[in-house]
């Protein structure tokens, strides 16, 4: 068995930011991620991580660099999926924010740009009210906060599992069979985001 | 509904914490890593270190403390203090802070705002500002000064004008410290916090004054502030961010709690 067919759990670095705290959070559950651009590493690892922050035109990296179509291999395997923020954007259709860039288009419709009074972004900790039986939110409770930082969000749909509200309701997390999705960060959201983070390692 | 946030600011000279906020149980640990765990299971929101090293070989150790500090801690980690390139703000990425906050330098090479930016997000570039009211008159916080260099040096620049180019250039928050109110224990500068927020669409955290919970609830009705760094304030009467919430809860206003 060669060493790329070991990786548990792959992170994958689109060259968006700063990967060092989703890592870090995943090594404080146990976890030995890999952080990967390879492809190859992706399609043979047991669990996929998208983490991102900044701009959805980012998520152009994917595509390029055979990113995308392993995901979407590994995801119609059923491998278990998480995408963070841009992550989770990034598994709509694509978002108003770089209308040229294509999303993986696993999940209907296209993130928009809050359009509200307050500020955007919207940044700080919001509550969750979450659906039950979802896998992702297990031992979460109604109520309970989370940390986000983010201009463009995803409207309500069938796969929605938390909903926040900001101006409006949206999709703070969703969920399809093994393939899920947080606007939040889970590794900046304290014990509360290590419950969700370690719901996903334990798929 | 989106809370106002409390965060809590350690002050840290070549490793250790020298001001700030002392636990009854921690006084004298001063150890960074220590006291930033201890605050965010206290109910902090967030946690920022300030560098006030002043020596070039501290510039070291303060990458080794981002290390220490950020592994134990999962809620936003600030990192600001003496940060003049891009380069140094990728290795205090690198070393585990979640966003960085530059003051000075970005006055002097505005530039950099953008630089870090685009590297690394928006949300991740806070800019700090240090502004002085120039008198009591009326409307005198719309005319506040941008001060740099530890206050010490006038920079002609309004505070509300500064703000708006920041955040045009990129900046994810705006940290605003009235040097006017700081360390009085007399309230913050809501005056001049109102302004500045009115005047940009990203957070504004507002620093200098606190002495009791009533002071954070006017600074985020009144003066507007989206987050408000706790420093001294964490004493006798109010021994932590949770007992702070709670009493923040009172007065209507919304808070991370639990926590």
């Amino acid at each position: 068995m060669t060493s790329i067919a070991s990786v548990q759990i792959a992170v994958v670095d689109y060259r968006a930011g700063n990967l060092t705290s989703v890592v870090k959070a995943l090594h404080a559950l146990g976890a030995s991620p890999e952080v990967t651009s390879d492809p190859e590493v992706v399609h043979r690892a047991g669990k996929v991580i998208l983490p991102g922050v900044g701009h959805f035109a980012a998520t152009k990296f994917l595509a390029d660099h055979g990113l995308t179509m392993a995901i979407r291999e590994s995801v119609a395997r059923g491998t278990p999926f998480l995408g963070i923020c841009v992550g989770l954007q990034w598994m709509f259709e694509g978002s108003t924010e770089a209308p040229d860039v294509p999303g993986a288009g696993f999940l209907p419709g296209s993130c928009e740009r809050f359009v509200i009074r307050d500020k955007v972004p919207h940044v700080g900790w919001n509550s969750l009210s979450v659906r039950e039986g979802s896998r992702l939110m297990r031992g979460v409770e109604e109520g309970a906060y989370v940390y986000f930082t983010h201009s463009y969000r995803a409207s309500l749909n069938q796969d929605t599992v938390a909903v926040t509200e900001y101006g409006g309701a949206f999709a703070s997390a969703v969920e399809r069979d093994s393939m899920m999705g947080v606007q939040f960060h889970p590794e900046k959201s304290g014990g509360v985001g290590l419950t969700i983070l370690n719901n996903f390692l334990e798929l | 509904m989106l809370t106002k946030r409390i965060i809590a600011c350690l002050d840290v000279k070549d490793g250790r914490v020298v001001k700030g906020i002392q636990f009854a149980d921690l006084i004298d640990a001063g150890d960074p890593a220590e006291l930033a765990v201890a605050h965010a299971e206290a109910g902090a929101d967030e946690i920022v270190l300030l560098d006030i090293t002043a020596t070039h070989e501290g510039r070291g150790t303060l990458i080794d403390t981002v290390k220490r500090t950020s592994r134990g801690l999962f809620v936003p980690f600030t990192v600001g203090g003496g940060i003049r390139t891009r380069d140094e703000a990728a290795s205090v990425f690198d070393a585990g802070a979640d966003k960085i906050s530059i003051n000075s330098a970005a006055v002097t090479c505005p530039e950099l705002i953008d630089e870090i930016g685009q590297s690394f997000g928006s949300q991740a570039v806070i800019v700090a500002i240090d502004a002085r009211r120039k008198s009591e008159d009326y409307d005198s916080a719309r005319s506040a000064e941008v001060f740099t260099g530890g206050g010490r040096i006038p920079t002609g620049l309004r505070a509300i004008d500064w703000a708006r180019e920041a955040e045009r250039r990129g900046a994810g928050e705006i940290l605003l410290t009235s040097m006017d109110a700081d360390g009085t224990r007399n309230g913050f500068d809501c005056e001049l916090t109102a302004a500045v927020s009115e005047s940009v669409a990203i957070p504004v955290i507002a620093s200098g004054g606190a002495g009791t919970a009533a002071h954070f609830a006017q600074v985020f009705a009144t003066g507007k502030a989206d987050a408000a760094l706790a420093a001294s304030i964490f004493h006798f009467s109010i021994s932590d961010s949770r007992a702070l919430k709670a009493e923040l809860a009172k007065l209507g206003i919304p808070v991370r709690l639990p926590c």
